[in-house]
């Protein structure tokens, strides 16, 4: 309830004080109201109506609706709803997509196309186990299906089970052209401690490849940086995020990459611009509030209120996506460690990719608990990930172990 | 080209949700046979279902929502159920707002229903975009007396049923009566008030300054009679307002609140009224019930049992202030002929409260300005 009274102050000193959190407290919980002029707009939709992409989603859904079994259609229909859920990091789009293959949705073998297309909407949810289920059966039945290869190396990678991706990869290396399957690979050993020869192979990959596309471009970039930045080469790693950031695509994964470099760096002054008209992406809006508090900027306080009523919204909804990302707010945002470390926690369960131990190494040395990040430790070892700054942050807790 | 795009989505997998999700609040109140709720549901999910970008341009202005409203509700209420006892509760729109959310702009559809009889088990099924969006969730809220449930609903959760603890007289009574004395506790401005008019009562206005009471009685009757015509003053018109026969604007109500401390604090120090401060306590103890009674408005009167909800939030307020007075008042006897009790307690804490309350009324008058272009 956001009734006036229970904002008044309690004392002459801490008025002040008082008030500011009134007036957030105001804002948070804005009532309903009645808008005073009919043309006043309320909401802009994503994807205007006159676009081609909307034309098309339109004519695909108008067949869809005329005969709702019309396998081919509904395929299509999912795989654009899918790419606009990526490109535009919406999470309705999954929804329709899934809706699309509603008829499919619970049977226990589908055909083909319909397999890969709900492992790729499972995985979107989380759903590890079940995607991988779909995309096993899909590759049993067709052993040259690229698509199914490779989500079975991402799935894998993000499970950190390196020897299934491995073998993912290889397979892949028959089906797929040079580009593609050298990214798997070099993915592959990028992470696991082999960041020279991974970087060596795909620069070379992409020079030969000077025609893909550039959303691949972006995505081999953006690897490339992050491979240089393992070895501990920060000025080759800038080379490639600016090439990346040229490119005229909007990339949500590579501005969130890049932020969080200039942010390691120590440039947050550099994030600003980047990222200020990103503030409806929990991610990006995220790094943008980590820059504007490492400023002391006073538009931090407005975006972590804003990041914190979307955080208890998801709460609110039940969500366990976000916890690698929560974990983080909390830990520098909010700084509630116990907080963060539980959720780091919680995140490495069902993710283990180098930014979901570098959160859990992180939070644990916040709170003085190496024991706690030991699973992120040993990934470590085992891996041979090379990041020196995870490295360095591996040291610190094992020297609190001592 | 698509094999290399699904590893560069994917192996941002832990990015996926950028977004919030689709989700509705719904905010459902039960009181006997009569259901009140409220439903946000987002604009950008109205317009997918049933389209309210007339125009065509990509905005939805308020015009175009306005022009929908009846289909709103038409698509909406059809997707959600209530039924008591296997009957249905039939649903009606009654008003239309909008609100912000964190994501965007939400379409607020108030709306009622009446079951057949008093509702004990009520069951929601809830259907909104189940065909559109499986991902979508309808976040609710349900309120019964002073009791709040939420629960979550989607595509495998349609239908579930609430049992609404039948509400016994006395813990309805009890209930209320907490509530007032919590407010009692919160509410800064009475308590200042109480105690501007309890400050003096140890003492005695004679030849022109304030001197100690010589004994205990006259000022135990002087506090017994200033808290009780407060007490009889605010119960009228908490009485009164809360069951609709009065009501006045609210910032009217809380600036002459703030008005009555600033007053009762500065006849402390500058004394204008003494030996007669129980007629400033009903006086002003009539505006304070107006104070009481918003409070009770936002708590929502129970319509089974208003009398049981009035009488025991009254007796709530009575028993907190009874607490402060006994807190008080012996501290209060004891220190009284003491230069701190005279001079700082009570010069300087009277003029802390003008402060205090000074600032309140400001705040209150300047919040009129801002509401009133």
């Amino acid at each position: 309830m956001c009734t006036f009274r229970t904002s008044i102050i309690g004392t002459v000193i801490e008025g002040l004080r008082a008030l500011a959190i009134a007036s957030f407290a105001a804002a948070a919980c804005a009532a309903p109201y009645v808008p005073k002029d009919d043309a006043t707009v309320l909401e802009r939709l994503p994807v205007r109506p006159g676009d081609p992409i909307a034309r098309e989603l339109r004519q695909l859904r108008a067949e869809l609706t005329a005969d709702p079994r019309k396998r081919e259609t509904a395929v299509r229909l999912a795989g654009r709803y899918f790419e606009l859920a990526s490109s535009e990091g919406d999470p309705r789009y999954v929804g329709y997509a899934q809706a699309a293959l509603k008829p499919w949705w619970h049977l226990p073998a589908p055909p083909l196309d319909v397999l890969v297309m709900r492992a790729i909407l499972k995985q979107y949810s989380h759903d590890f186990s079940g995607a991988m289920r779909d995309l096993e059966a899909a590759t049993r039945e067709d052993p040259k299906n690229a698509r199914a290869w490779s989500w079975r190396a991402a799935i894998h990678m993000v499970q950190a089970n390196y020897e299934k991706a491995r073998e993912d990869c290889l397979a892949l290396l028959k089906v797929e052209s040079e580009l593609y399957a050298v990214g798997c690979m070099a993915y592959l050993d990028g992470t696991t401690g082999k960041a020279a020869v991974a970087h060596r192979a795909l620069s070379a990959a992409l020079a030969k490849n000077a025609d893909a596309p550039r959303e691949v471009k972006v995505w081999v970039l953006t690897r490339l940086a992050e491979m240089s930045l393992r070895q501990g080469d920060v000025k080759q790693a800038e080379g490639h995020f600016r090439a990346a950031y040229f490119e005229p695509i909007n990339d949500q994964f590579l501005l969130a990459a890049y932020a969080d470099f200039l942010l390691d760096q120590g440039r947050p002054d550099e994030v600003i611009p980047l990222l200020v008209d990103w503030v409806k992406s929990d991610i990006l809006l995220l790094r943008l509030a980590l820059a504007e508090q490492a400023l002391k900027s006073p538009k931090a306080r407005e975006h972590i209120e804003a990041l914190r009523s979307r955080f208890d919204a998801a709460a609110l909804r039940g969500d366990k996506l976000h916890q690698q990302e929560e974990a983080r707010f909390n830990l520098y945002l909010l700084g509630n460690k116990e907080k963060a470390l539980a959720l780091a926690r919680e995140n490495w369960k069902l993710q283990r990719e180098p930014r979901d131990a570098r959160m859990l190494l992180e939070a644990a040395l916040a709170m003085k608990d190496p024991e706690a990040a030991q699973e992120a430790l040993d990934w470590l070892e085992r891996s041979g990930h090379e990041d020196p700054l995870l490295r360095r942050t591996a040291e610190k807790l094992k020297a609190l172990k001592r | 080209m698509r094999t290399l795009l699904a590893l560069l989505l994917l192996l941002a997998a832990s990015f996926a949700y950028a977004h919030k999700p689709s989700d509705s609040y719904l905010a459902i109140r039960a009181e006997g046979s009569n259901v009140s709720g409220q439903w946000d549901i987002a604009l950008r999910d109205l317009d997918f279902a049933i389209g309210l970008d007339d125009s065509g341009d990509g905005d939805i202005t308020w015009g175009e929502v306005k022009a929908h409203h009846a289909d709103i509700a038409a698509y909406a209420l059809a997707r959600l159920k209530l039924r008591s006892k296997g009957a249905d509760c039939p649903t009606h729109a009654t008003e239309f707002l909008v609100d912000d959310h964190s994501d965007g702009a939400y379409s607020v559809m108030r709306f009622a229903a009446t079951c057949p009889e008093e509702v004990a088990t009520l069951e929601i099924s809830y259907s909104l975009f189940a065909d559109l969006d499986p991902q979508h969730r309808g976040l609710l809220r349900l309120e019964h007396g002073v009791a709040t449930r939420t629960a979550i609903f989607g595509p495998e959760r349609v239908t579930q049923s609430f049992e609404l603890a039948k509400i016994s007289a006395l813990t309805q009574f009890v209930d209320y009566a907490r509530e007032g004395v919590w407010h009692i506790w919160i509410g800064f401005d009475h308590i200042l008030f109480l105690l501007s008019l309890l400050l003096p009562a140890v003492l005695v206005f004679d030849a022109g300054r304030w001197q100690a009471v010589p004994r205990f009685p006259p000022a135990f009757w002087d506090v017994f009679k200033i808290v009780t015509s407060f007490t009889v003053a605010h119960s009228i018109t908490l009485s009164l307002a809360a069951l609709g026969v009065i009501s006045l604007p609210s910032r009217l109500v809380e600036s002459a609140i703030a008005t009555s401390v600033v007053l009762a604090a500065l006849n402390n120090v500058f004394p204008l009224v003494h030996g007669r401060r129980w007629m400033v306590a009903f006086a002003f103890g009539l505006i304070h019930g107006f104070g009481f009674a918003s409070v009770l408005r936002d708590l929502g009167l129970p319509q089974g049992a208003l009398l049981i909800a009035l009488v025991g939030f009254n007796l709530g307020v009575e028993v907190g202030q009874l607490a402060i007075v006994s807190a008080f008042l012996p501290v209060a006897y004891a220190l009284r002929a003491s230069w701190f009790y005279r001079r700082l307690v009570f010069i300087g804490g009277s003029l802390a409260i003008v402060v205090v309350a000074g600032i309140w009324l400001v705040e209150r008058a300047f919040n009129m300005k801002i509401i009133t272009p």
